[in-house]
């Protein structure tokens, strides 16, 4: 393994890591505070029970996502120097908002979590609402840097290095609202589904539990909104895309060659006429770019990114439905609990809005080689010139399997205590 | 005359201190629940855990607030120190998520206590280790050609950046022994971090003398400086033997955040000596001035905030 891929997939792997945490620390709040503001308005003491079973759950996951993001902001020098080097400066804005954005969640987290008693009830809700708003807030800060590697901009770039810079107009690069958009709604789409999934699941087993209704409920609220909007979302995220990475979306798309009223390519073998066009451009006759107007050596890896993003439609339709679906229910005034075909759906649907996340940022991110700052500096350009990076690599995946291992193994035995009455 | 970009490397220096009297504090708690005995060994876990509990993933944020900054306002300091000590720094982050980690999974049933005290007794070295390595003017600002050791285990494998790490230990759990005196409540269990803080007190000193022998260079100590921190020494120790802790606490965190910025003041205009002074090292003006206009409003939120924290779970038995 040469040290640029030992230092790629160390990133990927702590990102991957990192980001399934990080989402559930922007959504779960939101759960939460739904929940004990059911239980003030009701005093039903499921829901206090919920709110307070969630709070413990998350107490772990924050922690973990808090040390894993710690790897990433020292990661990001200790792999990709050059990179920080040259774009520090630039986009160290949204770093440094979200450096606040995360000390707010933190201390509001932990009135939170170990508050109970000690604020009144009012105060408790609010530290709530103030960890879920800072969450979602330090999400699109980070999720705006990346977008600034998407679409670079606030700069002349003059022999490689950079002049005239703009923060400011760096923040708003094209990329940062369509990605944040999509990245939020992610968040609310895999944690609310996963969440209403594991407890369909649960209620498969013993239907009565007024307990896994509540969580139920309060799940597909977070969750099914998110995942109809998601393809929307989805849909300017590809617009922006076509414009501005064209491509990145041949790699998406698996085009080979530049043309007008491109197809769609899905899987080996089936092909939809035009719908490349119209999907990209809203045009059945617009051009498409191909792989063909770059050199191979600036392609990205085409059947990865391809892959990906199906895996990511496919998912992303299906919890569409299942969203849908639950809409359908609650407007028939339909008791989700006694739907067993509905709670089957739900509960295949849990890990789906997670793996499509997952794959969304292969597209994004292998879509992007073999540049780390589009169209301006390399990937292998940016790496550290330390050798051996494999062994980082190796010791850090290590340590992920098995604090992932750990987690779950906590999580479970919670989710196995939950009350069944 | 300071320089927008000096006051920024202050502001660095000021968040790296919050880190050391909070964050560092908290791997302090590791290193007394890992020393826990005598009789009362469970409730000195227990107290540890609890003050540790609500403020440690906040208190960790400083860490991150310096390393931002740093990135944002100094990209060359932050790429050379990357370069050169990966790792230790690697080494540290293993340590952060083994202590972060393990922390939880012990308050939730999880197990993992012997993990948790390890990993706050080895991350405070990597963490001083790497700060003695720039001190001693160890971290170039192009990495040397030359063999592996030589570019990546020489800078900082140095009988002096160690004795920083330790230092850095002895700093971590005299600061966590005499705040703990605070978070007790029965007097038996304040005696007890009583007296680990009067252990510990010494032990920061002799630390102290050891790191300057083993300076590098003759070392560049301000001896003003150098005479207050000594002051302040005293005072914790007298505090802490007339039993009055909120005395000792103060006297503690000063003494503390004197031996940071000792270290701050000896190396200006340095940031990354031998190459990198602060003006050199600096990004342009633009994202300067904008960091310190965000630093400014942030600030308006967080210690508003922070006062709330420390008002909600500090608050109630400091008499
Ligand atoms: C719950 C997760 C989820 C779901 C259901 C979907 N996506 Fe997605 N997608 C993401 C989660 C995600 C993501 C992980 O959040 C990404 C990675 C980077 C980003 O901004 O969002 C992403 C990226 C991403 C990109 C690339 C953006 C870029 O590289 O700048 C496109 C074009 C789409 N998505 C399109 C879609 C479409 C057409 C979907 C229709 C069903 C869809 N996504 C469902
Ligand atoms: C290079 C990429 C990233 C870096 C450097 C990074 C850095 C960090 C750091 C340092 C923390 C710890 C804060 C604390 O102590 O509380 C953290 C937590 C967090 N990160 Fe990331 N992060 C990255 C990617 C992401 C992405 C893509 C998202 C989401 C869209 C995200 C969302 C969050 C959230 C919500 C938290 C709060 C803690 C939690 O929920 O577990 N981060 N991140
Ligand atoms: C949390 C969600 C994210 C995931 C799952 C993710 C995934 C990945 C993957 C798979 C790679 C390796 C790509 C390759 O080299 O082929 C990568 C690289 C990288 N990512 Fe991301 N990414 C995420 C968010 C971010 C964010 C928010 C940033 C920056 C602010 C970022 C910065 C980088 C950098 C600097 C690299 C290395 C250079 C490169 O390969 O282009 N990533 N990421």
């Amino acid at each position: 393994m040469s040290d640029v891929l030992a230092a790629r997939s160390q990133m990927a792997v702590s990102l991957a890591f990192h980001i399934i945490f990080a989402v559930i620390g922007i959504a779960m709040p939101v759960l939460m505070v739904l929940a004990e503001r059911r239980w003030q308005r009701t005093r039903d003491p499921i829901y206090l029970d919920l709110a307070k079973r969630w709070a413990r759950g998350t107490a772990i996951l924050f922690a973990v996502g808090a040390v894993s993001g710690t790897v990433l902001s020292f990661e990001l020098g200790l792999l990709w120097p050059r990179f920080m080097e040259l774009a520090g400066p630039i986009i160290g804005m949204p770093f440094s908002l979200e450096g606040f954005a995360f000390f707010t969640e933190a201390i509001f987290l932990g009135v939170y979590l170990y508050g109970w008693e000690k604020v009144s009830p009012r105060a408790h809700l609010l530290a709530g609402v103030l960890v879920a708003l800072s969450g979602a807030a330090s999400g699109i800060f980070v999720v705006i840097a990346n977008a600034w590697m998407n679409t670079p901009t606030g700069f002349t770039l003059t022999n490689g290095s950079f002049s005239a810079i703009d923060p400011i107009a760096a923040m708003g690069t094209p990329a940062a609202f369509p990605q944040a958009l999509h990245m939020t709604l992610a968040a609310y789409a895999a944690t609310g589904l996963g969440v209403a999934g594991i407890h369909a699941f649960l209620l498969l087993k013993n239907r009565t539990s007024a307990f896994n209704r509540a969580a139920l409920t309060i799940g597909l609220l977070v969750g099914a909104p998110a995942a109809v909007l998601q393809p929307i979302a989805g849909d300017i995220a590809a617009r922006y895309v076509a414009r501005r990475q064209p491509v990145k979306l041949a790699a998406m798309e698996g085009l080979y060659e530049t043309r007008a009223g491109a197809p769609i390519t899905i899987g080996p073998g089936i092909r939809i006429p035009y719908a490349l066009s119209l999907l990209a451009f809203h045009d059945p006759r617009a051009v498409v770019q191909g792989l063909d107007a770059v050199p191979r050596n600036e392609w990205p890896n085409v059947p990865l990114v391809h892959l990906s993003f199906d895996v990511m439609v496919v998912l992303g339709t299906y919890i569409a439905l299942v969203g849908l679906w639950a809409g359908w229910l609650a407007w028939r005034k339909r008791d989700f609990a006694t739907r067993r075909r509905f709670l089957w759906a739900l509960a295949i649907a849990a890990p789906c809005g997670f793996l499509a996340l997952e794959a969304g940022w292969m597209v994004t991110e292998l879509g992007r080689q073999p540049w780390v700052i589009f169209g301006v500096l390399k990937t292998a350009d940016a790496v550290t010139p330390m050798p051996g990076l494999i062994v980082p690599f190796t010791a850090i995946t290590l340590l992920y399997c098995a604090l992932g291992v750990i987690v779950v193994r906590l999580l479970s035995r919670q989710i196995v205590r939950s009350p069944q009455a | 005359m300071p320089s927008l970009a000096d006051a920024l490397a202050a502001i660095i220096l000021a968040s790296l201190t919050a880190y050391v009297l909070l964050g560092g504090a908290d791997f302090g708690g590791g290193v007394w629940d890992l020393l826990a005995s005598g009789p009362r060994k469970s409730c000195q876990r227990d107290l540890i855990a609890h003050a540790i509990g609500p403020v440690w993933e906040a208190n960790h944020v400083w860490l991150i607030l310096a390393m931002v900054l740093l990135f944002t306002c100094f990209p060359r300091a932050f790429a050379s120190i990357a370069i050169a000590l990966h790792v230790p720094l690697t080494l540290m982050l293993v340590g952060i998520v083994l202590r972060g980690s393990a922390f939880v999974f012990q308050n939730y049933g999880g197990g993992g206590g012997r993990v948790f005290a390890i990993a706050s007794l080895v991350t405070p070295v990597l963490l001083g280790v790497s700060v003695g390595a720039v001190a001693a003017g160890a971290v170039p600002a192009r990495v040397r050609d030359g063999p592996f050791v030589v570019s990546y285990i020489d800078p900082w494998f140095t009988p002096f950046a160690f004795a920083v790490g330790i230092f850095a230990l002895a700093c971590f759990a005299f600061l966590a022994a005499v705040y703990l005196t605070l978070e007790a409540r029965e007097p038996e269990l304040q005696e007890d971090f009583r007296q680990r803080a009067m252990i510990s007190g010494p032990a920061v000193f002799a630390m102290a003398v050891i790191v300057l022998a083993l300076f590098p260079q003759a070392p560049p100590v301000n001896q003003r400086v150098v005479a207050l921190t000594a002051a302040a020494a005293l005072g914790t120790f007298w505090s802490l033997w007339r039993r009055r802790y909120q005395l000792a606490r103060a006297a503690a965190a000063i003494q503390v955040t004197l031996i940071v910025w000792g270290w701050g003041i000896a190396q200006y205009p340095y940031l990354v000596p031998p190459d990198l002074t602060i003006a050199r090292a600096a990004a342009p003006r633009i994202t300067l001035e904008l960091t310190l206009i965000a630093v400014l409003a942030g600030a308006v939120v967080l210690f508003p905030s922070l006062y709330y924290l420390m008002r909600v779970f500090k608050g109630t038995n400091d008499h």
